[in-house]
């Protein structure tokens, strides 16, 4: 038997990089030793695409992306096909904990600069997955056909008629009608089923490729490959991914699944901020909602958007703050990458920033009086500040000493 | 650094924002897993709100398996038409004459529970008051100029609308509204009507997700399997990582 394995093994090796591929990525991938909890969010990123894609084909059998059907549809799924209540949980609730994880992840270079040299570009394909993420997830809103699915897309997209002269015609474009209707309904099926998870599948693949091919970061900001076992050419403090990172990563991954099914099975809704209430009224064209915000995810960046009082400019501010992360890596100026080594200055920025991105993400869920727009436009500058005197600040920063090889 | 982190992040709940006003809700306090409440919710339904509200989304054979009841006991109390018990549950009120009748169509209630929340319902049923200058003659504290009459009045009993001022913590004065029975002597009937809603609004709960019966009894199952998996998952990352540091 074992025989046989072996010679089907140099069977397909001989016409396929199969084992070499195996080595590349996982047996023989030295990944830094020093791990800490911040390293399990990529794996479990990995684990909700794969888990969004599965529940998704499942949904989509017996989803009907049609105005008159869509709602409707949702109910069915969730009473009378098997088991179709937990599949659609299962991707209400991926989508939501998509984003922590990827969020977390995000923070996680922001700790340890794992975006600097040579990481940039790994940074930059990593920053296109969050920006097809939330394109993933803004369309796959419309699909219940709820109140704030319809609503929702309504405001977003009415965003596209602030561009001068083409705005108008752009936004009629993307919506397929003058009105969110079926027809932008149909399409942004489409988008969300086929265009973006494509994206969404090769950019994961190059994301891995491009880590792979620099090296995992770590919390010490060390370089592994600087420490190399002169014999073997192995880097000193580096372990083969495969087996030690995937026995670990099983553990993240059971952990992440304890927590993913409590909400699955007891709080599917999680108060309103995965599943919201008004999404159980079917959209209706002829009511406006008292109360529009996005969901809990895009909040931050809707709350840039209201802080800025010309729509123009809100709309410029709200790009604005994704496109400054893509310069992340030439913003920061420090001679260090971790924050270990990093001084105060950095410390106290980066807590500023936290705060203020929980703050605007608190505020673009509430409807908006002149006392909190104005918090907004504290916590917007305060936003914009972080990455924009970064060049400054990390610079003056007084650093400690980057010991030579990995601690703890 | 970490603990500046949170305590930063524990500072901004502070930052007080006052709440919006409107009307207390009052708490429905009711129990999907009791099934005796659900069948007299049922039952209430069918009798006073399926003549104008349907159950589309939902069918009186899975209300049957859920709620214990056979197909008989489903034909002889809960459906009165030559429906089918694997069929939603429609209504035969025409949508247009509905509209004409009373501004607009009465919704279907499928989901309502999970839309409004089942303190509003049970609030709502109870907020019913007289208002002469109304098409219904009612209106309701917690929908405005509701387009609803108050079905259930021979149940309750009419309720007035008493204005009320009232001093709060800080001393200012707002004026309140507090609905009272128009006769005292429906006490014991408005009690019993409370308890009835309850009930009703239980039936709208599990009616919105018949599926969080199953959700919750399968939950554990799934937590305790991932917990002793969590055992076998730590005790093999330890073997793997003993010879490393």
């Amino acid at each position: 038997m074992n025989k046989m394995l072996t010679a089907s093994l140099e069977w397909v090796d001989t016409r396929f990089p199969l084992t070499k591929m195996w080595n590349e990525h996982l047996a023989q991938y030295y990944a830094p030793k020093n791990f800490n909890v911040w390293y399990y969010f990529g794996s479990l990123a990995l684990v909700l695409l794969v888990l969004q894609i599965i529940t998704g084909i499942f949904l989509a059998v017996n989803y009907k992306p049609d105005a008159g059907l869509a709602f409707a549809s949702v109910e069915y799924i969730m009473r009378d096909v098997d088991y179709g209540w937990l599949i659609r949980y299962m991707h209400s609730t991926g989508a939501s904990f998509f984003f922590i994880v990827v969020y977390l992840h995000m923070f996680r270079a922001l700790l340890y600069g794992s975006y600097k040299k040579p990481r940039e570009l790994l940074w930059i394909i990593g920053m296109f997955i969050y920006m097809c993420l939330m394109a993933e997830s803004f369309f796959g809103y419309l699909l219940p056909w709820g109140q704030m699915s319809f609503w929702g897309a309504q405001v977003i997209i009415s965003l596209f008629g602030a561009i001068p002269y083409v705005g108008e015609d752009l936004a009629v474009w993307v919506r397929g009608d003058y009105v969110i209707g079926d027809a932008t309904l149909n399409r942004f099926f489409v988008y969300h089923v086929v265009l973006v998870p494509m994206l969404l599948l090769v950019l994961a693949v190059v994301h891995i490729i491009a880590l792979h091919e620099v090296g995992s970061n770590n919390p010490d900001g060390i370089e592994i490959k600087k420490n190399k076992d002169p014999k073997t050419g192995i880097p000193l403090d580096g372990i083969p991914f495969h087996p030690y990172y995937t026995v670990k990563d099983i553990v993240g991954v059971t952990v992440f699944a304890i927590i993913f099914c409590a909400v699955i099975f007891y709080a599917p809704e999680m108060g309103g901020y995965f599943l919201e209430h008004n999404n159980f009224f079917p959209a209706d064209p002829m009511k406006t909602p008292e109360h529009i915000s996005p969901s809990w995810y895009f909040t931050p960046f809707y709350a840039i958007l209201r802080a800025v009082p010309d729509k123009f400019l809100g709309v410029i501010a709200m790009g604005g703050s994704i496109v400054v992360l893509f310069f992340l890596p030439w913003l920061d100026r420090s001679p260090v990458k971790s924050i270990r080594y990093k001084g105060w200055i950095f410390k106290l920025a980066l807590s500023l920033f936290v705060v203020s991105f929980f703050g605007l993400a608190y505020l673009g869920m509430q409807a908006p009086t002149p006392m909190k727009t104005l918090f907004a436009q504290i916590f917007t500058i305060i936003y914009f500040a972080f990455f924009l005197l970064m060049p400054w600040y990390s610079k003056i920063d007084k650093t400690k000493p980057v010991p030579e090889r990995v601690t703890d | 650094m970490k603990r500046l982190i949170f305590a930063l992040t524990w500072l901004l709940p502070t930052m007080v924002f006052a709440a919006s006003g409107g009307v207390e809700l009052q708490s429905a306090n009711n129990d999907i897993t009791d099934q005796a409440s659900l069948q007299t919710g049922a039952k209430l339904y069918v009798n006073y709100c399926m003549g104008c509200h349907s159950l589309q989304y939902a069918r009186f054979q899975r209300i049957g398996k859920d709620l214990g009841l056979t197909d008989d006991d489903l034909k002889e109390h809960l459906m009165f038409g030559a429906e089918k018990v694997g069929e939603t549950i429609t209504i035969a009120m025409d949508q247009d004459d509905a509209e004409r009748w009373f501004g607009v169509t009465p919704p279907d209630l499928s989901v309502i529970a999970r839309a409004r929340g089942t303190d509003w319902l049970y609030t709502y049923m109870l907020s019913f008051y007289l208002d002469p200058s109304r098409p219904m003659g009612v209106n309701n504290l917690v929908f405005k100029d509701v387009g609803m009459p108050h079905v259930l009045w021979e149940q309750q009993g009419w309720q007035k609308a008493v204005h009320k001022s009232e001093t709060d913590a800080q001393g200012h004065s707002h004026e309140v509204i507090e609905l009272e029975l128009v006769n005292p002597a429906d006490k014991e009937k408005a009690e019993q009507y409370e308890k009835d809603m309850r009930n009703l609004v239980n039936f709208l709960e599990y009616i919105g997700e018949p599926a969080k019966l199953e959700r919750h009894s399968l939950g554990w199952k799934v937590l305790l399997f991932l917990f002793i998996f969590l055992g076998f998952s730590v005790a093999l990352k330890k073997e793997y990582w003993r010879d490393i540091h």
